[in-house]
């Protein structure tokens, strides 16, 4: 199992920084936009995000929340494990406002798929879109891409692209790890 | 990643504490679905479960009910009364005919114990028991443990009375069980002939003298007396069973600490608890009613995932 650093802290920052203006440059005061984290690993990307656009872009407030899509799965009872969820924290309506979906990795689009029913739960947004930190190219299983991505990563199946943060994990680094 | 250790939910007796914490920590996740705007979750659309009840029930039928169809499975609904049985059928055949027609789980009351541990090994399909006679109400044991572990932060090393008919109570059996497993201690109090002999054996002790009992507590449950299984006199009258072993306003506020009231309902208001205290902030008796649905949706979620 060999691995290779494929983004340094260095150019994880440079990134976020880079999604923070565009997203800015869509929403501008964030007024009726919500950024909402997909469980278990948007959450670190979007709260990131939350943290650049209020510190350094002067955003006043922006609605922040996290997803937990383990109840909306297309694989129940398709693995041999019993999918274990983790915990959702919307407490607001999301009827009528721009939804941001953010997640660190996009492979195959069924998470993405997941979420855009379970965000239903909480109202009708006007809009959705989706940001994502890695854009696996080429792996997709359903036609979702993101309107927002970090980077685009050629990875063939047997490998894995593992976003670790400092929060968590010790550090920042992305990984594309060979099986 | 965590499952449960058991295909079916037959008792706790057969769950381990990891089993306990799974159910609760998912249940957790599920009560924050049920309080959203729209209540549902897809996951169980593939599963069909059978309710059949062959002894008469409100709270456990409705709320089974309700936790799958907010997990969105097929539900059918059988009732004894209305039904075949009357006219001869076993409980095998009339399971596996209701399993004919593609169902994958079945929840069962009954009024025999271990009717469900019966079909569990003669059927195909998961089996949840909701109350075999006087044996075990699991669902309802763990919906109690997990109101207390809401109300108190934990159910480890508290104090739990169950005051009233331990004898025909599978609620009591089932919640014994599941008190002991979490590291709480457990006390039974009630008349010494609604007492089973040996009951010292489970790890609890025994108190008739109900006013030390709270004392002695931080969370009472309070039972009904079970008067369809009341075959013989038990006690004198129920004015004299209210007495001694009914819980009143008066009585709960001149104790040093302010208890935790539960009732498994239905209750009968003036018997074993008065209104007053049913209705207080010390009752938690609607919030064990809201936790059921979470708590069994938990249970049939973590069983369904079992089904291949």
């Amino acid at each position: 199992m060999g691995q290779k650093v494929l983004l340094s802290e260095k150019e994880i920052n440079i990134i976020l920084h880079r999604l923070a203006c565009q997203l800015l440059e869509n929403h501008l005061d964030f007024k009726d936009t919500v950024l909402i984290g997909i469980q278990p690993r948007g959450t670190f990307v979007a709260e990131r995000l939350t943290k650049i656009l209020k510190e350094e872009y002067g955003v006043k407030e922006i609605k922040s929340g996290f997803l937990d899509i383990t109840f909306y799965r297309d694989d129940f009872r398709r693995g041999d494990k019993t999918l274990e969820a983790t915990k959702t924290k919307i407490d607001f309506l999301v009827e009528d406002k721009k939804v941001v979906l953010i997640d660190d990795v996009l492979y195959t689009g069924r998470s993405i798929r997941s979420a855009l029913t379970a965000i239903q739960s909480f109202g009708r947004p006007s809009e959705i879109e989706l940001l994502t930190l890695i854009d696996r190219r080429f792996s997709r299983h359903l036609p979702i891409q993101p309107n927002y991505r970090g980077r685009q990563v050629d990875a063939i199946n047997d490998e894995k692209v593992k976003v670790l943060w400092k929060e968590n994990d010790g550090e920042d680094v992305i990984y594309l790890i060979n099986k | 990643m965590a499952e449960l250790s058991v295909k079916h939910l037959l008792g706790i007796k057969y769950l381990n504490e990891k089993d306990i914490h799974l159910i609760f920590e998912t249940a957790d996740h599920f009560k924050e679905v049920i309080n959203r705007s729209i209540k549902k979750v897809p996951s169980l659309r593939d599963i069909t479960i059978a309710n059949i009840f062959f002894e008469n029930s409100t709270r456990t039928k409705l709320s089974f009910e309700l936790a799958e169809k907010r997990l969105s499975a097929d539900v059918i609904n059988f009732s004894a009364g209305q039904s075949s049985v009357k006219k001869g059928e076993t409980l095998i055949d009339t399971v596996n005919n209701i399993l004919s027609m593609k169902v994958d789980m079945v929840v069962m009351r009954h009024p025999n114990p271990g009717a469900g541990i019966f079909l569990s090994k003669h059927v195909n399909a998961s089996i949840v028991n909701a109350g075999d006679g006087a044996h075990e109400h699991p669902t309802q044991a763990l919906l109690d443990s997990y109101s207390i572990r809401e109300k108190l932060g934990d159910v480890a090393g508290k104090k739990v009375v169950i005051v009233g008919d331990i004898l025909h109570s599978r609620v009591a059996l089932s919640n014994i069980f599941a008190l002991k497993l979490q590291g709480a201690e457990v006390k039974v109090c009630g008349p010494k002939t609604l007492l089973p002999k040996h009951i010292e054996s489970l790890g609890v002790s025994v108190e008739t003298d109900l006013r030390k009992a709270l004392e002695w507590c931080d969370v009472a449950n309070m039972l009904r007396i079970q008067n369809e299984r009341l075959d013989i006199s038990y006690f004198p009258t129920t004015r004299e069973y209210t007495q001694q072993f009914g819980v009143n306003k008066k009585m709960l506020d001149s104790l040093d600490k302010e208890i935790v009231i539960m009732h498994p309902g239905p209750i009968n208001r003036g018997v074993e608890i008065t209104s007053d205290v049913a209705d207080s902030k010390q009752s938690i008796i609607l919030n064990q009613v809201e936790n059921g649905v979470a708590v069994r949706m938990a249970v049939i979620y973590l069983l369904a995932s079992k089904i291949k």
